[in-house]
């Protein structure tokens, strides 16, 4: 009999190529994401080396995080110049690269060009049971799937294209149960906003989470893309959910996924990886679903979460030395004071996208809140960038674009967005923003920005009402 | 990667303590797409001083530095190595390196050397007019006065800087594991090749 193991196990176990004295294995990978911003030196590193790419097939790479979410082309077709010199030529590097070393690329202007996190599960790049990585730490987000995915540094990156292996040390196992039924207004954002908020964001150092539990077991797809691309903001290398019946049928059909008998057999295999009964987890984290409402960041680190109809807690209330001045540096970024109702936080931006927050059922999401209404007058700019070229065409073809655009927001090309202060849409120096990415670092969403971070509803509702919201009194309260 | 064997010249007399990967190398220069030309930024700030080592003609294109404690201190930044190799320096002395430092030194072909402050200081002081002489085979530093210090090194570090390894090269040495595994993944799961259109 064999021990019995759990799904990060089983796939460790399969990917292993040789096993090193001192624990260390060299580790075959499946699948490989490339964007613009870490992989110019890893390109540059090949040629100079005189190495190719060992499997351009298992290499995609589409940009995202410099491209520019207005208009790519003028009414005659052509291209539009980018204007910042240094993204534009990170993005030229990556176009000149992959046909160069015979990579597959999404361009900028492509159908199915997005964020890396959300093409790659879209074009069934990423599959259950493989080894997934890319050069950005929100990769954990394919884990939802059921891969190992994890993001890399830029010399791994080269690694990778050289060798399809990492040279890694096994993590070590922790699980995530969230049992009982979720309450009204509750999403899989802020589900994985109060599990943080439950293990902090060293919680998972050197673990890959599972997410299990009758709440992870029937959240959707897209839902347990959200919780697991979270996972590194809770430390953890890489997120998992076993693949089931909700896994295949998502998968089945796309471009890029196994068909016909090959469809069958990958099945097949992929029911054998559920953990096994039996199986130990190093940690065990158990919350109780009743625990979680609709939540909200009030500080700079993803921790830093409250339920929405709390207050800004006081730096005192912490019990540890380091956290209260942690707190009180956060508050002044931030503009807050201690005991003020979260729900009254005025709000000037708004934005609703990133790999976190922009497939097609936080589109519906968003637009359920926002049908026949109107983005309040303060608001400075409300911004919905889908994920991908196919979720802002889905959206359109569902008329969501019309509700958003007629409600005031602006409707975007799909790329990172105001994720991350690295393309136009930033957030202005102390202006406040409700936001559906996963990061509220100082300065995340441009220098001085601030950022609170929500679900897609929450995001919506605050759009409508120019400050934080329960979406629970709103949807009853405010119905249009 | 070149493979260090022994590096003879002159080596810039920096003795600063503590000099991070900021001072190596600024952020301003991270948002490039190479490795190569980071030597144009190189300790940008030190450079601004009139006096510093770096444009003193008499140290022009050393291959050597030695610098104070805890060398490469601060981010885990790889342009810190990229921009050290691209001015040409193979060599760091010092009595302390930070651990990420050094590993991204290594990745990239720099040897790090560590030496006891005093002979640090002798070596500063010959630094000025003489060149060095550092054996990595030997693990030895010595100098045209007869001075001879000798030096600690991990086994494998050693190995892959004697024969111009990187982690990649290492790594493609194994490529007769990783070949047989992935014939192996071939026939049992012919489906993880995907169809590309
Ligand atoms: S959307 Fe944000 S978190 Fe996601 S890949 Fe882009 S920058 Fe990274």
């Amino acid at each position: 009999m064999t021990q019995p193991r759990t799904l990060y196990e089983k796939i460790w176990d399969a990917h292993v190529v040789e096993r090193r004295d001192d624990g260390t294995c060299l580790v075959y990978i499946d699948r490989h994401l490339v964007h613009e911003v870490t992989s110019p030196q890893a390109f540059e590193g090949l040629r100079i080396a005189g190495r190719k790419v060992r499997r351009p097939d298992l290499t995609l790479a589409v940009p995202d995080h410099n491209l520019p979410t207005t208009a790519r082309l003028d009414g005659a077709g052509n291209r539009l110049p980018i204007a910042d010199p240094e993204s534009a030529q990170q993005l030229a590097a990556l176009e000149r690269n992959a046909p160069e070393f015979g990579i597959k690329y999404i361009g900028a202007t492509d159908a199915e060009q997005g964020i890396v996190h959300v093409v790659g599960p879209e074009q069934g790049f990423t599959l259950p049971g493989t080894t997934l990585v890319c050069g950005d730490s929100h990769t954990a987000a394919h884990g939802a799937l059921g891969a190992l995915a994890f993001g890399i540094g830029t010399s791994e990156v080269e690694h990778v294209l050289a060798t399809q292996t990492l040279l890694l040390k096994p993590s070590k196992t922790m699980e995530i149960r969230v049992e009982g039924e979720l309450g009204p207004g509750v999403t899989p954002k802020d589900v994985i906003l109060h599990v943080i908020g439950v293990i902090g964001t060293a919680g998972g150092t050197g673990h890959v989470i599972e997410y299990r539990g009758k709440v992870f077991e029937e959240m959707s797809i897209e839902g347990r893309l959200t919780v697991s691309n979270m996972s590194i903001e809770g430390g953890a290398r890489a997120g998992l959910f076993a693949p089931d019946e909700k896994t295949f049928a998502y998968v089945k059909g796309r471009p890029m996924a196994p068909k016909g008998a090959d469809w069958d057999a990958a099945v097949a295999y992929w029911k054998t990886l559920a953990t096994d009964e039996g199986a130990s987890f190093d940690r065990s984290v158990v919350i109780d679903a009743a625990d979680i409402a609709p939540s909200v960041t009030w500080g700079t680190s993803p921790e830093d979460v409250v339920s929405i109809t709390s207050t800004v807690p006081a730096p005192e209330s912490f019990a540890d030395a380091s956290k209260r001045a942690a707190a009180q540096k956060a508050l002044d970024y931030m503009g807050l004071t201690a005991g003020q109702r979260m729900q009254d936080v005025t709000i000037d931006h708004v934005f609703i996208g990133s790999c976190t927050n922009s497939r097609i059922e936080d589109m519906r999401a968003a637009a359920a809140v926002v049908k026949g209404r109107k983005v309040a007058s303060r608001i400075k700019q409300a911004l919905i960038v889908p994920g991908s070229g196919l979720v802002k065409r889905q959206a359109e073809q569902e008329g969501l674009d019309r509700i958003f655009i007629d409600a005031g927001f602006e409707w975007r090309e799909p790329g990172c967005s105001m994720c991350l202060a690295m393309n136009p849409d930033k957030v202005p120096a102390g202006e406040r923003c409700a936001s559906t990415s996963n990061r509220n670092f100082m300065g995340r969403q441009g220098p001085g920005a601030r950022t609170h971070l929500v679900s897609p509803a929450m995001a919506a509702a605050a759009a409508i009402t120019g400050h934080l919201t329960d979406i629970r009194e709103f949807a009853e309260g405010e119905a249009a | 990667m070149e493979p260090i064997k022994t590096v003879e010249g002159r080596a810039y007399p920096l003795g600063v303590k503590n000099v991070d990967t900021d001072m190596i190398i600024a952020a301003k220069w991270l948002k490039g797409i190479t490795r190569s030309g980071l030597g144009k930024g190189a300790f940008e700030a030190m450079r601004a001083d009139p006096g510093n080592v770096f444009d003193d003609p008499e140290y022009a294109g050393s291959p050597i530095l030695i610098a104070g404690d805890n060398f490469g201190c601060g981010s885990s930044r790889e342009h810190a190595a990229w921009a050290l190799i691209d001015m040409g320096v193979k060599v760091v002395i010092a009595p302390s390196f930070s651990d990420i430092f050094s590993g991204n030194a290594f990745k990239n072909g720099i040897l790090t050397v560590a030496l006891p402050q005093e002979a640090i200081d002798r070596l500063l002081e010959v630094a000025k007019t003489d060149p060095i002489h550092v054996d990595l085979e030997a693990q030895s530093v010595t100098t045209s006065f007869q001075d001879r210090f000798q030096f600690e090194i991990d086994p494998f570090r050693k190995s892959c800087l004697l024969g111009g390894l990187d982690e990649i090269g290492l790594t493609l040495s194994s490529t007769a594991s990783i070949d047989a595994y992935e014939k192996d993944r071939e026939s049992q799961q012919p489906w993880l090749t995907p169809e590309l259109a």
